[in-house]
């Protein structure tokens, strides 16, 4: 009998080329890239290659596009240097005959929204993103992972990739979730639990029964944020609800293929004997609606704490890491995280930007008005226009809240939309680095609910509360 | 890529776990292109540069002898976060050719090791000792020799640090991937045949409405 292989055991071995050392040269079925892959071009030129595969690469337009005042064209980007970046990647794609979903397409949208969302992104391939949320697309059963400029370059002028293979990481999540608690949570606990880099080197696994229940789009989530936690990749097997989910968009496999491709996806999954290298259990039953309090994503806790105080860290470097972090987000060391005040909400990203995402900061609009600036940016324009059918544009505009154009917007904040120095913002978003949404901004990373809840409530607020 | 062997060069201690790329280089500086006569600007530019664009004193690489630093010596998870390589490329500009930490974020190590710079892992004993050694000998030196893995502190002692052996030749030779990935074109023909054969569904043209 055949050794029991993991999921990525498999996809990794059906997809090496040849191996060199401890690295091995990988076949990458999709590459994706957005208006910041101008350094990736640039490069090609320089070095006079041209693009293998131009049928496997997309590229997005959605780092730079403004969420506001779409309507007025290009000319409307009131800044030169950003409209230019929007201007160049339509260039660039269209010199080298790469698919673009421009500003102004109607499938426009987040790399990691839209490529799922068209049915770039499949099960069983490998996939390089221009980003490093890339795991999100591991979701649908694939080893998908993020990269700089010069390995996107050699992805696109070859097809191909060196990597050493990583270590296995498998994360299960048994049980069911309590009330009022979702995939961000699921996410930020794990972060929390392992640290920032704790999954540096590693490819992760997310399995268990609480995974199993979640929605397809709820497991992009999770594997959004597998960056945060240091892996590069994040995946859970293909099911039946991932099946469903992809029958039909326009990138999947059609008529005979599709069975073809539904025989081939059924094999995917990680054997039952198979070992990983590194093993998390977590329960469900023990996660809260979570909160980040500091500056980087293993800053988190249960709304129901306390911001910790640097006199309680076990290492003098602890305490100098908590002083800096609680300096600059200006909170008092054993003060409640329910309670702070926010300045700005943002509800959005290739995090939380997806339907099931604007459906559930909607269930909480509704019970009041936004008492400070909230904005509801869609991860995607066919996504804005399924939440308007629906009806969740104007629960959030009754609300008070703005309902915005499909972009990146305020989580990269690179677009022209940013925070005041010193603001402070209940954000959907992956990360709440020290100037993340614009010079001395304060983010506080939770859930589409919770930051629904600080919306109408003008500060952080326990979802659980209102009911 | 310039090639990397020997290097020694002033050597800045940053005492800080957790720099992540959007300190290395501000999210609105990933438009500027490589190249521009400002980039060395860019480096930790919220750290050093107040809003107004005048210097910031009291950070450490905005004072002598650091401003002339070539590599740096800081703490654990060094570039974790964003993929972004123009926290590398603001390394350069200022004039740093190697970090040595006690871990990297994954993507940023492969960045480095891209462009010319070296991430050199020791443990972390061995950075906070390094550290301690500049802070007490501000100015001092640090030698890298690169084919024989060693980090050298100001006290002469040397230090064997870890590389994957692809990248470091590539370092050595200055190669850039894609001349080495060339040379099994053959391969990735016969691959890509075989590859298209069992899974045709996979070929993207073919799903396309």
């Amino acid at each position: 009998m055949n050794q029991p292989k993991t999921m990525f055991d498999k996809i990794w071995d059906q997809h090496t080329i040849t191996q060199q050392g401890e690295e091995t040269l990988l076949y990458v079925d999709r590459c994706l890239i957005h208006e910041g892959s101008r350094h990736s071009f640039d490069q090609i030129r320089r070095n006079g290659n041209t693009v293998a595969e131009p049928d496997k690469v997309f590229a997005f337009s959605d780092h730079y596009v403004p969420t506001i005042n779409r309507d007025k064209g290009i000319a409307g980007v009131p800044d030169p240097k950003i409209r230019g970046m929007i201007e160049l990647l339509a260039s660039n794609t269209k010199e080298h005959g790469i698919t673009l979903f421009g500003w102004d397409s109607p499938n426009q949208g987040i790399l990691h929204v839209a490529g799922p969302e068209q049915g770039i992104s499949l099960p069983g391939i490998v996939l390089m993103g221009a980003d490093s949320h890339t795991a999100t697309h591991g979701a649908l059963g694939n080893v998908s992972w993020g990269a700089g400029a010069s390995e996107i370059t050699h992805v696109m002028a070859t097809q191909t990739i060196w990597q050493r293979r990583p270590k296995t990481f498998r994360i299960t999540v048994d049980g069911t979730l309590p009330f009022g608690v979702g995939a961000k949570d699921i996410i930020l606990t794990i972060i929390a639990k392992i640290g920032h880099g704790g999954a540096s080197g590693h490819a992760i696994e997310y399995a268990g029964s609480t995974i199993r229940a979640l929605s397809v789009e709820e497991r992009m989530t999770v594997c959004n944020m597998s960056i945060e936690g240091g892996g590069r990749a994040g995946s859970v097997a293909p099911d039946d609800k991932v099946f469903e989910y992809l029958d039909g968009r326009t990138y999947v496999p059609k008529g005979q293929d599709w069975d073809t491709a539904l025989e081939f996806w059924k094999t995917l999954p990680s054997d039952k004997d198979a070992t990983f290298d590194r093993e998390v259990h977590l329960k469900a039953e023990d996660i809260a609606p979570m909160v980040t309090w500091g500056t980087n994503p293993e800053h988190g806790a249960p709304i129901t704490d306390r911001v910790p105080s640097p006199a309680d860290a076990a290492t003098p470097e602890m305490k100098q890491e908590l002083e800096t972090a609680l300096d600059y987000v200006g909170l008092e060391p054993g003060s409640a995280i329910d309670g702070i005040p926010v300045d700005h909400v943002f509800i959005g990203s290739c995090t939380n930007g997806r339907l099931d995402d604007l459906r559930a900061a909607a269930k909480v609009a509704k019970k009041g008005k936004a008492k400070v600036t909230a904005w509801v940016v869609p991860g995607s324009t066919p996504i804005k226009r399924a939440a308007e059918a629906e009806g969740l544009d104007k629960i959030f505009i009754d609300a008070g809240f703005q309902w915005r154009d499909a972009g990146c917007s305020l989580c990269t904040a690179i677009n022209g939309e940013i925070l005041q120095p010193g603001q402070r913002c209940a954000s959907t978003s992956n990360r709440n680095f020290k100037g993340r949404q614009g010079l001395g901004s304060r983010t506080h990373l939770m859930s589409p609910a919770m930051a629904a809840a600080a919306a109408i409530t003008g500060k952080i607020t326990d979802v659980r509360k209102l009911g | 890529m310039e090639p990397f062997t020997t290097y020694t060069a002033i050597a800045v201690p940053i005492d800080e776990a957790n720099v992540d790329t959007n300190q290395l280089c501000p999210t609105r500086f990933n438009k500027v292109p490589v190249g521009d006569k400002d980039y060395w600007k860019i480096l930790m530019h919220d750290r050093r540069f107040n809003p107004d664009g005048s210097e910031k004193p009291e950070f450490i690489l905005n004072k002598e002898p650091y401003r002339k630093a070539g590599i740096v010596v800081a703490d654990r998870n060094w570039g974790g976060g964003s993929s972004r390589e123009s926290a590398v490329y603001s390394l350069k500009a200022f004039g740093i050719r190697s970090v040595i930490a006690s871990s990297f974020g994954d993507i940023h190590y492969s960045n480095c090791m891209k462009n010319g710079v070296l991430p050199a892992k020791l443990p972390q004993e061995t950075v906070q000792e390094l550290r301690k050694q500049l802070h007490e000998n501000s100015g001092a030196e640090i030698s890298i020799h690169l084919e024989a893995q060693t980090v050298t502190g100001p006290d002469g002692v040397a230090h064997v640090f870890e590389i994957p052996e692809n990248p470091k030749y590539c370092l050595l030779n200055g190669l850039d991937d894609i001349a080495r990935t060339q040379e099994h074109q053959d391969a990735i023909n016969a691959f890509r045949t075989k590859h298209t054969n069992e899974l045709p569904f996979l070929n993207p043209a073919r799903s396309e409405l």
